[in-house]
């Protein structure tokens, strides 16, 4: 046997859990850098004009380009690898019971271009005239024309790693869909397969379904860039309020994208310290594939007021308002599940517990920007902010906080400190509050987005409104305070944590089955399977798990069909 | 959340504040419910030694009722919200009263500049006024905007108005306000519009009939001392 070297076997390796591995800690280096930029630019905005600790004086433009890399790094370099790419490279080939992906090759590819535009994204900071400030949704003609946004090369890499990032994800997509369509352990049929895998296949759909647009227009981006043609010049014959159209028909069904896998982790987790089954697990899957087709008509709503035709905001007020029915309807399937739980309230659970409690609020904020009447008002003013991030923060934090401390074990054969973890949960998840509640109100009062000092403008400059900023900046420095505590969990129990064994949390799905981590191939034998991966608490039966792969029980009619007739 | 809200300074704003307080309402009762029942639940099923959990699946129709019944409130609250959003926009930004003055508004970077036909009531005539970062109206009367944008996208947002309209270069966006309380408030870009964006800020001075004519009146003796100069 050949011996792997280390950068064979790290950099470059095919096997699922190692991309995962790298996706995992590319995304939470490129959360440092994220929450690094949002630490500048907030403490520019409680203190405007202040030299900022560990950065020094924010100008308008480097303000901007803070603003821009925050919102870009946080959705498409930190949610989309950690929560589609991250776990979706872990889990499915370990959930399903197979010993990889069906094409590892471009899993691996997949990973090294995803690399290869975070490189160039972080790039773009040290470009002259520094990194894009056009805001991460990059409205033409701003993005368009060097003259306009005065970042030449910072707006190019922009579009260029965004550009590379799709390509990547689009590559993991056709790999998460494939594998989960014909790598399933014999036995396991589409409604036996755990719901974090359902949800991330159907945002790895959605996903591909809506990227393409978008791509598209980023060539006529670039183009318009680097060739001034005209694509969305309108003294040429283009359209500014194409590109937002092209962006906003990726950019809502990308909420789903991110927001499905962080809610098939939840179920997982609860299911296990509840020690309950599902309640209405075919519900949820339909309610998931509902979301992703309705959020496909949606869009608009990014829009009412961006000069396209007012008639058409009241077919967009009803499919947005239509969207909250299945999202209600999954987050009441969620409640349920705890109803006549034996509920433990270990890390992993304290996290999934405060998703449900954290997206409820940036659910029902929503509506208010739903419906136009009241959008003309709110649209733009950190109302807005404040409520996708209680929908943002919820999926692309809590979510990977949930994940990552229930499946450690597994990863690293080691379980994680328990008093850590809930010192950092608590730290993190109060400090949160107090960041967001106040930018609600003063985005109420009327703060609008982006704007690098509000002192500038004179109804907004009362003593009031500054000391919400005030909370907001120090509630984050405060939560950022407390992630060391996390890193140094993270790393202390790698190497010292007590050994996990294979299946610490006595749960049902196959990733307990193999050893902890698993070795290359995942399972010694492959793995058959019997019954749904909630078979929690079941009745007359001692234990309160009962593991999909363990024989037993009433055959359904598809084992019956793949073991035959011996069982029955 | 009201009492946050700027001043109502025109005939719709107090509409869309009646809307935003209906959703919290509707929002709000469904919200604190979901929590109470949620940290209820967690609550009361916490672990106990030699209490094992239930078995449910939540497929039996007398499962699936706790489910259905409130996602039929949803849908009926859902209906409720979009008739009331929906007559409100329509009163801001589809049905436009007749107007009794007009004016024009010009985004660009940085500035908002405001053109006034003046009194042959025509634009791009030798008596049109024009006004830089500040738009000087009267009380009580209705005005037909038409915006523009000279460069990149920028967004007119007037808070006490509770208006808000993206200016898209290209194109020309018209709509309405009619001004409810003399004063001078806030005008804001709220779309991203390159360095100087958070500079973009403007005043609108809301003057009664006198007051406004007596600026007329100056500014126009003061446009045309400057043309005298120039020529």
């Amino acid at each position: 046997m050949i011996d792997e070297g280390l950068i064979k076997k790290y950099l470059w390796s095919t096997d699922h859990k190692i991309i995962a591995m790298q996706y995992l800690f590319t995304g939470m280096l490129m959360a440092l850098i994220g929450g690094f930029t949002v630490y500048v630019f907030r403490m520019q905005l409680a203190f405007p004009g202040q030299p900022v600790p560990l950065f020094g004086r924010v100008s308008a433009a480097t303000y901007n380009s803070l603003v821009t890399m925050h919102g870009t790094i946080m959705i498409f370099w930190v949610a989309m690898p950690v929560l589609l790419a991250a776990f979706g490279n872990f889990l499915i080939p370990l959930m399903l019971g197979c010993d990889d992906m069906v094409f590892p090759k471009v899993n691996r590819l997949s990973y090294q271009v995803f690399l290869l535009s975070a490189i160039v994204l972080v790039a773009s900071f040290f470009v002259p005239h520094g990194a894009f400030g056009g805001a991460w949704t990059a409205y033409p003609p701003l993005s368009a024309r060097s003259t306009y946004n005065l970042t030449p090369y910072g707006s190019t890499l922009w579009v260029i790693a965004v550009a590379l990032e799709f390509a990547a994800f689009l590559l993991g997509g056709v790999n998460f869909v494939t594998t989960a369509m014909n790598s399933r352990a014999p036995g396991m049929t589409m409604f036996d397969v755990p719901l974090v895998v359902w949800m991330i296949v159907i945002a790895s759909v959605l996903f591909m379904a809506s990227v393409g647009p978008l791509l598209a227009g980023a060539v006529m981006l670039l183009l318009d860039q680097t060739l001034g043609t005209g694509f969305y010049d309108p003294a040429t014959g283009g359209d500014p309020v194409l590109w937002q159209h092209l962006f906003w028909f990726f950019g809502h069904p990308e909420v789903y994208v991110v927001l499905l896998p962080a809610m098939g982790i939840v179920a997982e987790v609860i299911a296990v310290f509840s020690r309950k089954k599902i309640f209405g697990y075919k519900t949820i899957v339909y309610t998931a594939v509902a979301t992703g087709v309705i959020s496909f008509f949606v869009w608009a709503h990014h829009q009412f007021i961006a000069g396209i035709d007012p008639r058409m905001a009241s077919l967009f007020t009803v499919t947005t308002l239509i969207i909250s029915v299945p999202i209600a309807e999954m987050v009441f399937l969620y409640i349920a599940t705890l109803y006549g739980g034996s509920i433990t309230l270990t890390t992993p659970m304290l996290w999934a517990l405060s998703f449900i409690a954290e997206f409820m609020i940036g659910g029902v904020t929503g509506i208010f920007l739903g419906a136009a009447g009241s959008d003309i008002y709110l649209h733009d003013t950190y109302f807005v902010l404040a409520h996708f991030h209680y929908t943002f923060f919820p999926i692309a934090i809590i979510g990977t906080f949930t994940g990552v401390t229930f499946w450690f074990p597994k990863m690293f054969g080691r379980m994680m400190s328990e008093r850590l973890g809930k010192i950092h949960f608590w730290g993190t998840i109060i400090a949160f509050n107090f960041i967001f509640i106040p930018l609600f109100i003063t985005g109420a009062a009327g703060d609008q987005r982006r704007v690098y000092n509000h002192l500038g403008f004179p109804d907004l400059a009362t003593p009031w409104r500054q000391d919400l900023r005030i909370v907001a900046t120090m509630a984050l420095v405060t939560m950022l305070a407390f992630q060391p505590i996390f890193i140094f969990n993270f790393i202390r129990s790698m190497f010292k944590g007590a050994l996990a064994g294979a299946n610490p949390w006595r749960a049902n799905t196959l990733e307990w089955l193999a050893p902890s981590p698993p070795p290359h191939g995942n399972f010694a034998e492959l793995p058959v399977v019997y019954r749904g991966p909630y078979e929690y608490s079941a009745e007359d039966r001692e234990e309160d798990f009962w593991p999909q792969h363990i024989p037993g029980g009433m055959p359904t009619p598809a084992e019956t069909a793949v073991h035959g007739q011996w069982q029955a | 959340m009201m009492s946050w809200h700027p001043t109502q300074a025109s005939t719709y704003a107090a509409d869309i504040d009646n809307l935003i307080l209906l959703v919290g309402v509707v929002v709000g009762i469904f919200f604190l419910a979901a929590e109470v029942i949620f940290f209820g639940f967690i609550f009361k099923f916490r672990a106990r030694p030699g209490v094992k959990a239930q078995y449910v699946t939540g497929e039996k129709a007398s499962e699936k009722k706790w489910i259905s019944y409130p996602h039929y409130l949803v849908l009926l609250f859902d209906v409720i919200i979009v008739v009331a959003a929906l007559r409100v926009w329509y009163e801001v930004k589809i049905d436009f009263p007749p107007a009794e003055d007009r004016v024009r508004i010009i985004g660009q970077q940085w500035a908002w500049t405001f053109v006034y036909p003046g009194p042959d009531g025509q634009f791009d005539t030798a008596d049109d006024i024009r006004t830089v970062d500040e738009l000087n109206l009267q009380v009580n009367r209705l005005y037909r905007y038409e915006l523009h944008a000279k460069d990149v996208v920028h967004s007119f947002s007037v808070p006490v108005f509770r208006l808000k309209q993206d200016a898209v270069p290209g194109r020309t966006i018209v709509g309405w306000f009619k001004p409810t309380v003399t004063g001078e408030f806030d005008i804001q870009c709220t779309q991203i519009c390159g360095i100087g964006h958070g500079l973009m800020a403007a005043r609108v001075r809301i003057r009664s009939a006198a007051e406004q004519a007596a600026w007329i009146s100056t500014t126009r003796d003061a446009e045309r001392v400057a043309r005298r100069g120039t020529e």
